[in-house]
């Protein structure tokens, strides 16, 4: 899978070769329809996240006791909820925090895991004998029960959100990284840095992270649909955010309850708004892959 | 053969050592008062350190783990009771959901997954590949909610509820199963799917499909003689792996759905600082996948000579 196949020649022209894959992968993006729709749908809610208040008519936070459980109107476009805050602006509004703890969360488990699978696959041996079954121990719990055990534990905030996701993604993406490593370590111009007197470090992380890239960019984009359907759950199940924060897991935890009243537009304007971003999420991981795997 | 099992079964083991330790450290980091918590604010402090030295917690912590895996799975804090019964009857009620999810799903998954093969790069293959990729990322809460909006709320076809009334047959229990099972069926389906599909492809693209054709073989021939024995192989493996997702899935929908299964019996016991009863489903949850990707590796194994021979070696 990996997508810089450039014999090595010299240094200029394997860097020229580098900038002229990222420039032709863009090209290729740009002219693919699922990545065009995706990325659509994400700036959408990327501005949502950013200027939500401003464009939310309404504060999503203050409530009305006298318009509760209003249906959907020209008043409130999306009704109101229990305490008759407006669902629009709590819809809008509710994209902030998991556009910006998702991507935080996925790029601490890129970071650390693209560290430890390049250890794991180039040292190979006892290290990856060892750092493997912690790997496999680790993963053999659904990340959901993970982070329902730890968010008891260290208590609800944002910062454990992303750290206790961050931590659970590097043995995944740790393992995919050391799968590319181990293809590459056999590769010619690891035995020639080698040769040179380079240090494992450099070879790693100067050498061999670059061409495995493309998996690790693959991986980012799957991990962070991941990542936003696992926070959303946690916060569902109420050991995210807490209330009165807009978020579209929790408006929907505490809006459920009413929804056999026939309070339908309590909880369908954040289902569909949730599945509207990870469905933009999946479409530009699906982009990507498309285009590195050709 | 015989070793190969013999050093898979021992690798299991100590994955699941480790994992006992993982959690029983995690045990010790959630903040618990086990004495306290039983007796209530108002109780003498002398009260709540006896009873504390009598659940043993005022122990070294070695010995607490010792105590703990010999005596696995104890007693829950929050009921005064041995967890074991509580836990098999969840761990029973969660079979139900899991079985009727995979007894849908896989199918649906393997024959998604060579259709799209079949018709690789077609729009058909396409359509299956993206609908497949977006439902798995969809999480179970939001389409278990639109479901329950259309079945039940809209059309009023289905209960809200996964639990049937007591003493109900085979059939009325299904019914109630149906809305929550579809949640995990979509997540699950685009996993199947997806490889299924790539060991089709690549088994369609292989010398040995590529001889059968040329030979003469009938396309339909071909793809069953050669092409499915081989591609649905490392299919078995990933649904092997997704028993852990799955179990993922079913805390989200039996709190959903208000369902007494393991994935509730987590949840509460998260909720109300029951550690005991924490650990033991934890561990059980562990348990339950590492055995049934122990049985995926060993049949993946037996079905494929190739790994059989190197082991042998």
């Amino acid at each position: 899978m990996s997508i810089v196949d450039i014999p090595v020649e010299d240094a200029g022209a394997l860097q020229a070769g580098r900038t002229e894959v990222r420039r032709e992968l863009l090209r290729e993006l740009r002219h693919s329809k699922t990545f065009l729709v995706g990325s659509t749908i994400l700036l959408i809610w990327i501005i949502c996240a950013i200027f939500g208040s401003a464009i939310a008519p309404h504060s999503p936070y203050t409530q009305n006791l006298l318009g509760i459980n209003k249906a959907p109107s020209g008043a409130h476009l999306f009704g109101t909820d229990q305490l008759g805050r407006d669902m629009f602006s709590r819809v809008i509004v509710g994209s902030r925090d998991i556009l910006v703890i998702a991507p935080l969360a996925t790029l601490l488990g890129t970071v650390c895991g693209t560290a430890i699978g390049l250890v794991m696959g180039y040292f190979r041996g006892v290290v990856d004998d060892v750092l493997g079954r912690f790997v496999e121990a680790f993963l053999a719990l659904p990340l959901v029960v993970t982070g329902v055990i730890a968010l008891s534990a260290l208590g609800r905030s944002n910062l454990v959100i992303i750290i206790v996701i961050g931590l659970v993604f590097t043995p995944l993406i740790a393992r995919t990284v050391r799968a590319a490593v181990l293809l590459e370590r056999e590769l010619d111009y690891v035995a020639a840095a080698r040769l040179r007197g380079e240090g494992s470090l450099y070879i790693m992380f100067v050498e061999i992270l670059p061409n495995v890239s493309g998996p690790i960019l693959v991986e980012f984009t799957v991990r962070l649909a991941y990542a936003i359907f696992t926070i959303l759950t946690l916060t569902f199940l109420g050991l995210g955010v807490q209330p009165p924060s807009p978020d579209w897991g929790l408006d929907i935890a505490t809006n459920y309850g009413v929804v056999p009243a026939g309070y339908w537009w309590e909880v369908l304007f954040d289902a569909i708004a949730i599945a509207t971003l990870v469905v933009s999420v999946s479409l530009i991981s699906d982009a990507v892959q498309g285009v590195l795997e050709r | 053969m015989v070793t190969f099992i013999l050093k898979r079964l021992g690798l299991a083991l100590i994955t699941l050592w480790l994992l006992s330790v993982i959690v029983f450290v995690l045990g010790q980091v959630l903040p618990s008062d086990p004495g306290r918590s039983v007796l209530g604010p108002l109780a003498a402090p002398s009260a709540v350190r006896a009873l504390d030295h009598q659940l043993g917690v005022d122990k070294p912590l070695l010995t607490q783990y010792w105590h703990w895996i010999t005596h696995f799975p104890g007693t829950s804090t929050q009921y005064q009771t041995p967890i074991g019964p509580i836990l098999t009857t969840a761990l029973g009620e969660s079979l139900k959901l899991a079985v009727f999810a995979f007894v849908l799903v896989v199918p649906l998954g393997i024959i998604g997954g060579i259709v799209s093969a079949l018709n690789f790069g077609k729009p058909i293959d396409r359509t299956i590949s993206i609908v497949g990729q977006s439902a798995l990322t969809v999480p179970e809460f939001v389409s278990g909610i639109v479901l329950i909006l259309i079945f039940s709320i809209a059309l009023g076809w289905l209960p809200v509820t996964a639990t049937a009334p007591p003493g109900s047959g085979f059939f009325t229990q299904l019914k109630y199963l149906i809305l929550p099972v579809i949640p995990l069926v979509l997540v699950l389906f685009g996993y199947i799917a997806r490889m299924a599909r790539a060991g089709t492809v690549e088994a369609l693209e292989s010398d040995y499909a590529r001889t059968a054709t040329l030979k003469g073989l009938p396309r339909g021939v071909m793809i069953r003689r050669h092409v499915l024995r081989n591609s649905l192989l490392p299919t078995i493996t990933v649904i092997a792996t997704q028993t852990g997702y799955l179990i993922g899935g079913l805390v989200v929908v039996e709190v959903l759905f208000r369902y007494n299964g393991i994935g509730m019996l987590t949840y509460n016991a998260a909720n109300q600082h029951d550690i005991p009863m924490l650990e033991a489903c934890v561990l059980t949850i562990g348990i339950v996948y590492m055995i049934v990707t122990l049985i995926a590796d060993i049949g993946f194994s037996l079905l494929n000579p190739r790994i059989r021979l190197r082991a042998a070696e």
